[in-house]
């Protein structure tokens, strides 16, 4: 690749009391490309895109942006920097009612006085906008933005947040298991939808145990062992008894010629 | 997750609600419609025991009962709305009003070396923002769980009352008129209430537009519906949390006011239950304990339906025990309520 990284982070190290989450690991996202980053339970997945997103900070390594090193401290951070994540959790807040949790921290005020003094929110304004995000992502199910996100189903739960992410990302969209609440209709959605943020130029990390999932969508395929970065393959390439293989440690990539040694 | 799916897929194949559903859906929206109803069914029931209970003079009275109570209520439902509970919001009170009525009044010995009442009075609101402050600052950087903190601040700010007070009373003719304005009668129809409910309502005014209205508002139910989450959709959740304890210190500031206006003196040893009598009508007005769901204007009904009770239950002829005896039954209704409809899902 001789394009710059959008995204670059370099020896990424995190640790919990004793247990050691992320071992120096590095990750490189290009543009309008989608990663996917797989890896066995505890490999390091969701801490290091928590650590991209800014809901944790490292303990060392740097974070570029566009070549510029960044301080993700917060979540606002992140956001700021025009990264956006869906969480496995997704971080929405039942409650709320699916416009609200749209603009969750983020909110639009009352154009005049009413905003500027009063700190009036334009409740309906949000709510006409998050109608067309979510109509534009084909999510036809829900109708209603007034709807309390806890009376949706799971899918839809996680429609709203990936909408969410998909509507105010700016550089680059992070998705830890966007697809695991989902059935096969729901989860093809989604698919479709990282691959029109692809063509809008917007890249996509992808975290998944999804592996037909993985090759179908993926560019480039980051693997994670053990808190490092074990290999970077692609679909073309490699097939998913490979990716398996360098997951769970049986074989090594030869770093020169991207071939499977096994491992002694 | 699966047991949610399950219930779900079992709505769909019935493929309607049933009437117990629409009514649990209903108040899982509006949670204050419950303590409405009971408030309209205890009114009716108290009017059929005493002709004098429907009265404008009695009902006026009721609200003047539970200003004191109302006004600290409404703080009280911002910290409960976090997931949050003051235990010391009446102490806070309590030393406000000795705050401002000592400063103004002085050292016993001189009556003329006290502060302005103007300078009194914002000093009080000042402490009363400070004491509240101090709560959130436990719970927020050393992560204690508010009930413990506000238990031990409890009685912190009741010792400093005592302390500063030196066990004496500030007496009515030592207090300024504007620390005993909200006990004057101001005359609506055949109403005839105190300047003091007016400001309850004030506050309850201004604390709804600005949950219902501003960000601010949706940050704090946010915050008290899922901390981990509204982190994650980037709020500053120890922010938002800070600041309802600071309001509410505020509030409670202003119910010293209230206070004085109706006991017209400053006493340490006024009003020993207001602490647990605000959440008593928080929770009767559907605010949810467990943080993020519940309207504010719930908890002046639920304040209010404490009145109702106490007031009808005595022109009833009925006991000062069972009327005890029946608010404690109706906060275990009232619980058990909203515990029902949290399994709510239209």
């Amino acid at each position: 690749m001789s394009t710059a990284a959008v995204l670059q982070a370099k020896n990424i190290t995190k640790t919990y009391g004793r247990v050691v989450a992320l071992d120096g690991a590095d990750l490189e996202l290009f543009p309008g490309e989608v990663l996917a980053v797989i890896g066995d339970n505890g490999a390091g997945k969701s801490t290091l895109i928590k650590c991209l997103s800014g809901a944790e900070t490292p303990d060392t390594g740097s974070v570029e942006i566009d070549g510029q090193t960044v301080a993700l401290k917060r979540p606002q951070d992140g956001r700021e920097a025009g990264i956006e994540t869906v969480y496995q959790t997704l971080a929405v807040s039942p409650a709320l009612d699916i416009s609200s949790n749209l603009y969750l921290g983020r909110e639009i005020r009352k154009k005049g006085p009413a905003g500027l003094i009063f700190r009036m929110l334009d409740t309906s304004g949000m709510k006409k906008q998050a109608k067309e995000h979510i109509a534009a992502l084909g999510i036809g199910t829900i109708q209603n933005m007034s709807q309390a996100v806890e009376t949706l189903s799971g899918g839809q739960r996680q429609a709203v947040a990936v909408a969410r992410a998909a509507t105010f990302g700016q550089r680059l969209i992070i998705m830890d298991e966007p697809t695991a609440a989902l059935g096969v209709r729901e989860s093809n959605q989604v698919l479709k939808l990282i691959e029109s943020l692809r063509e809008r130029g917007m890249p996509v990390i992808l975290i998944s145990h999804n592996m037909p999932q993985v090759f179908e969508v993926a560019d480039r395929i980051h693997v994670m062992r053990l808190g490092k970065r074990a290999a970077v393959v692609t679909p073309k390439t490699h097939d998913m008894k490979d990716a398996v293989a360098i997951m769970t440690g049986a074989v090594k990539v030869d770093a020169k010629d991207q071939t499977l040694k096994p491992v002694r | 997750m699966s047991k949610v799916e399950t219930q779900d897929a079992a709505a769909e194949f019935m493929g309607r609600a049933t009437n117990a559903q629409k009514i649990q859906a209903l108040l899982h929206r509006y949670p204050w419609l419950s303590s409405a109803l009971v408030l309209l069914i205890a009114i009716i029931t108290f009017s059929f025991f005493n002709e004098n209970f429907l009265t404008p003079g009695n009902l006026s009275l009721i609200l003047q009962q539970v200003a004191i109570v109302g006004a600290i209520a409404a703080g009280q439902t911002l910290i409960i709305l976090t997931a949050g509970i003051d235990l010391s919001c009446g102490a806070i009170a309590i030393f406000v009003s000795m705050v401002m009525a000592k400063t103004f009044s002085g050292d016993w010995t001189d009556p003329n070396d006290g502060l302005p009442v103007f300078w009194s009075f914002v000093l009080g609101l000042l402490v009363g923002t400070l004491a509240g402050a101090f709560n959130g600052y436990l719970v927020t950087r050393f992560k204690l769980p508010p009930f413990i903190v506000t238990l031990g601040t409890l009685n912190v700010f009741i010792a400093f009352t005592l302390i500063y007070a030196s066990g004496r009373t500030v007496s009515t003719n030592e207090l300024p008129d504007f620390f005993l304005v909200l006990g004057n009668y101001i005359d609506i129809g055949e109403f005839s209430i105190t300047y003091g409910v007016l400001v309850m309502l004030l506050i309850y005014i201004v604390l709804a537009f600005a949950l219902r209205f501003t960000g601010w508002g949706r940050h704090v139910y946010a915050v008290g519906d899922d901390p981990v989450a509204a982190r994650l959709a980037g709020i500053e959740v120890n922010r938002v949390i800070m600041s309802v304890y600071m309001v509410a210190g505020l509030v409670f500031g202003l119910a010293a006011w209230i206070i004085m206006g109706r006991v017209t003196v400053a006493s340490p040893n006024t009003g020993p239950d207001l602490n647990l009598d605000t959440i008593t009508a928080v929770v009767i007005g559907g605010t949810s304990l467990f943080g993020g769901r519940g309207a504010i204007f719930g908890s002046l009904i639920g304040a209010v339906i404490v009145g109702v009770f106490r007031n009808g239950l005595t022109l009833a002829g009925v006991d000062l025990y069972y009327q005890i005896l029946a608010v404690g039954l109706l906060i275990i209704f009232a619980v058990t309520v909203d515990q029902w409809i949290r399994k709510a899902r239209a």
